[in-house]
C-alpha cells in the first residue's frame, strides 16, 4: 500500500494522467462527446421525446347544443390535451376527416344530451380515435372520459345527493405526470455507461493502434497502473457529467432529488466502476477503435436503451428478454436511481441494485484483469 | 569488456510451435549489435523477452545484469525502447512528449527541464519546441523517438526497425545519433531490413527458424559465406529458412 501511494504522488502517475487529458481536450471530437452528449440528450429526452400527449386535435359533432354539451365541450378545449379544430356536422362527415389526417380523435354526442342526461337516463356519447398508435389512442380516450365523469360528478354534487362516491385519486412521487421523471435516471444510466465504457475502451485500443501501447509496456510503468491513470481522467469527467445532468434535471426539467445525493452519488460511483471495467474488457477484445467503438454501440447501448427499462416496461417482456434484462448493468442503476432520486428512499431500499452491481463489479474486474494479462504475453 | 545483454539457450514456445530456439549470444557495453532476420524467424519475440514483455520457456536471459524471468522491473527501467510503429503522442508537443516518458521513467521535474533545453539544442529543433509531433517530417520525429528512447540514460536501447519507410540520407543522420549513443556507453540492440545499415553494425546476428545461424562483425561474415555484402549473406542463409511468414 505505501507503494502505491509513492506511486500516486511520484512524477509518473502524474505526467500519464496529464496526458491523458491532453488527448482528450485535444480531441474535439471526443470534448464534443464527453461534455455535449449529456446536455443535448437531457434536452432531447426532456423535451422532445415525451409520451405525454399534448393538443390533440379534435372534431366535434354536437346535434344536441345545449347545457351539458357545451359545458363538457369547454372544458375539453380548456385542457391542454386537446384542442378543438372542427365541427362537424354528420356521422359520416367522421372518417373522410381522419382520413384526411385533420384529427386525432372525434366526440359524438348523442340527440337531446342534457334531457337524457337529467331525466331519461343515457344520455350517449361516442369517442372515435385513431388506434394507428395504441397508446396515444388509449390515453386520448381517457382523459376525454375523465373530462366526462368529472362533469357527471359535479352534476350529481349539484343535486345535492346524499351519497356520494368520489375517488381520489393521487399519483405517488410523480404529481404532475411528467415523463422526465422517468428519463433522466435513464440518460443518467446511458451517459455514464457511454462514456466510462466506450471513450475508456477508445482510449486504450487506440494506444494499441498507434504502437505507443508497446512503448509503454516496455516502460517501468506497471500494466495495472496504466490502466488505472487512463481510467482516471474518465472517471473526473463522468462526475463533471453526473453534475450537469443533476442540475439539468433540476432546474429545467424541474425534476428534483428526493433523495439524498450522498446515496445517489454512492450508488453513481458503483456504476461508473462498473462502466469502467466493461470498457477495459471491451479494449481487451478489439484491436481496432472501430470494433471498439460498434462493440460498446452495439452491446451496450442499444440493450441500455431498449432493455433497462428506460423505455418500456422490464415487466412487459418475454421471460427470455427478462432474464437478460437482469445482466444489464444500467438496468439496476437506473432502478436504484428511481428509487432514491425520485421516490426519496434510503440507500437501503436499494440494496438489491447495489448487490447486483457490486456483483458485476467484481465479475467483470476479475474477467477484465485475467484478460489483460494475457494480451501482455 | 562488460556483458550487458547474455542469453544462455533462450526458447519460446506458442503451443507446439518454437518461435525462440536455443539462442546463446552476448551483447558488450557499448556495442551496436544488429539483430537480423526474415519475419517470423523469431526476431520479435527474441527482443520482447529481452524487454521483461514475454516470459521465457526456457533457458536463461540477463540483461544489464537483471534476470529476464525474475527482474523484470529493474530489466524495464535500465533500457530504452523505440518500436517499429512510431512511438511518440503525435497530438502530444515535442516538449510535452519529452516531459511524460522522462516522467513515467521517474526523471524528476528540474533534470527533466534541464535536459530537454539541451536535448533540443543538440538536435537543433529549439524551434520545434511547442509544435506538435504530427506536424514534424517523418525523419524529424524518428530522431526524437530515439532521443525520447535514450533520455533517462538507459544502459541497453532496443530499436525495432527504427528506420523503416525512412529515405538513404535521413536514414544516415539518424545513425548518427547511434554512433553518438554507443560512444556516450550506450548499448544499441537494432532489428533492421536494411542491409546497409547491418554494414553499420559492431556484430550481427542473423535469425533462421528461431535459431541465431551466424553471428559476427559484418567483415567476417561476408568473407566466410564468400560474399561481396551483407545482402548476399542474409539471402544465402535466408533460403534454407523452412518456416513461412508467420
Amino acid at each position: 500500500m505505501s507503494l502505491y501511494k509513492q506511486f500516486i504522488k511520484s512524477n509518473q502517475f502524474l505526467s500519464f494522467v496529464k496526458k491523458e487529458f491532453f488527448h482528450i481536450m485535444r480531441d474535439k471530437r471526443s470534448v464534443l462527446i464527453l461534455l455535449g452528449m449529456p446536455i443535448v440528450e437531457i434536452i432531447l429526452f426532456g423535451f422532445a421525446i415525451t409520451t405525454e400527449v399534448n393538443n390533440s386535435k379534435v372534431a366535434i359533432l354536437d346535434p344536441s347544443n345545449d347545457k351539458a354539451t357545451l359545458h363538457i365541450i369547454r372544458e375539453m378545449e380548456a385542457s391542454k390535451y386537446f384542442n378543438v379544430v372542427k365541427r362537424i356536422h354528420s356521422t359520416s362527415e367522421v372518417e373522410t376527416t381522419f382520413r384526411r389526417g385533420e384529427i386525432d380523435m372525434a366526440i359524438i354526442f348523442g340527440n337531446n344530451f342534457n334531457e337524457k342526461l337529467n331525466h331519461a337516463g343515457g344520455a350517449q356519447i361516442q369517442l372515435v380515435a385513431d388506434a394507428t398508435n395504441p397508446n396515444v389512442a388509449v390515453m386520448l380516450t381517457n382523459y376525454a372520459n375523465s373530462i366526462i365523469i368529472q362533469y357527471q360528478l359535479d352534476q350529481i354534487r349539484h343535486q345535492q345527493l346524499p351519497y356520494q362516491v368520489k375517488p381520489e385519486v393521487k399519483l405517488l412521487y410523480n404529481p404532475s405526470m411528467k415523463s422526465s421523471f422517468n428519463f433522466v435516471p435513464g440518460v443518467m444510466g446511458m451517459i455514464l455507461m457511454l462514456i466510462c465504457a466506450m471513450m475508456t475502451s477508445i482510449s486504450i485500443v487506440r494506444e494499441k493502434e498507434t504502437g505507443t501501447m508497446e512503448v509503454l509496456l516496455v516502460s517501468p510503468m506497471k500494466p495495472f497502473n496504466i490502466i488505472i491513470a487512463k481510467a482516471v481522467p474518465y472517471l473526473v469527467l463522468s462526475f463533471v457529467n453526473l453534475i450537469t445532468i443533476l442540475l439539468l434535471s433540476v432546474f429545467v426539467l424541474h425534476v428534483p432529488v428526493a433523495g439524498s445525493i450522498l446515496s445517489l452519488t454512492f450508488v453513481s460511483v458503483l456504476f461508473i466502476l462498473v462502466s469502467l471495467c466493461l470498457g477495459l474488457l471491451i479494449s481487451t477484445i478489439s484491436d481496432t477503435q472501430v470494433a471498439a467503438m460498434l462493440i460498446s454501440g452495439m452491446a451496450l447501448m442499444m440493450p441500455v436503451m431498449l432493455l433497462s427499462g428506460m423505455m418500456f416496461p422490464v415487466e412487459n417482456m418475454p421471460k427470455p428478454l427478462q432474464f437478460v434484462s437482469h445482466l444489464i448493468p444500467a438496468k439496476w442503476y437506473i432502478m436504484a436511481v428511481k428509487k432514491i432520486m425520485i421516490e426519496g428512499l434510503p440507500l437501503k431500499y436499494a440494496l438489491k441494485e447495489i448487490g447486483a452491481l457490486c456483483l458485476m463489479a467484481v465479475v467483470l474486474i476479475g474477467i477484465s484483469l485475467k484478460k489483460f494479462k494475457i494480451r501482455l504475453e | 569488456m562488460e556483458i550487458v545483454i547474455h542469453t544462455d539457450k533462450l526458447t519460446k514456445q506458442f503451443g507446439n510451435f518454437t518461435a525462440v530456439d536455443n539462442i546463446s549470444f552476448e551483447v558488450e557495453k557499448g556495442e551496436i549489435f544488429g539483430f537480423l532476420g526474415a519475419n517470423g524467424a523469431g526476431k520479435t519475440t527474441a527482443m520482447r523477452m529481452l524487454c521483461g514483455l514475454s516470459i521465457p520457456t526456457s533457458g536463461k536471459g540477463l540483461v544489464a545484469g537483471f534476470d529476464i524471468e525474475k527482474e523484470t522491473e529493474k530489466v524495464k527501467k535500465s533500457i530504452g525502447y523505440m518500436s517499429q510503429k512510431f512511438s511518440l503522442y503525435e497530438d502530444l508537443k515535442v516538449w510535452e512528449n519529452i516531459r511524460l516518458f522522462a516522467g513515467i521513467y521517474g526523471m524528476n521535474s528540474k533534470q527533466i527541464a534541464h535536459k530537454t533545453d539541451t536535448l533540443l539544442q543538440q538536435l537543433g529543433f529549439e524551434s520545434e519546441r511547442d509544435s506538435f509531433v504530427k506536424s514534424l517530417p517523418l525523419g524529424w520525429k524518428q530522431k526524437l523517438a530515439f532521443s525520447v528512447a535514450i533520455f533517462h540514460e538507459p544502459k541497453i536501447v532496443f530499436l525495432d526497425e527504427p528506420t523503416g519507410g525512412v529515405d538513404p540520407a535521413t536514414r544516415r543522420q539518424f545513425w548518427e545519433l547511434i554512433y553518438d549513443a554507443a560512444d556516450r556507453g550506450i548499448t544499441v540492440f537494432v532489428t533492421t531490413h536494411y542491409m546497409d545499415e547491418a554494414e553499420y553494425c559492431d556484430r550481427v546476428s542473423i535469425m533462421v527458424d528461431g535459431r541465431i545461424d551466424a553471428l559476427d562483425t559484418p567483415k567476417n561474415l561476408k568473407k566466410q559465406f564468400n560474399a561481396n555484402n551483407m545482402d548476399e549473406v542474409f539471402h544465402q542463409l535466408a533460403r534454407k529458412a523452412q518456416r513461412t511468414d508467420n
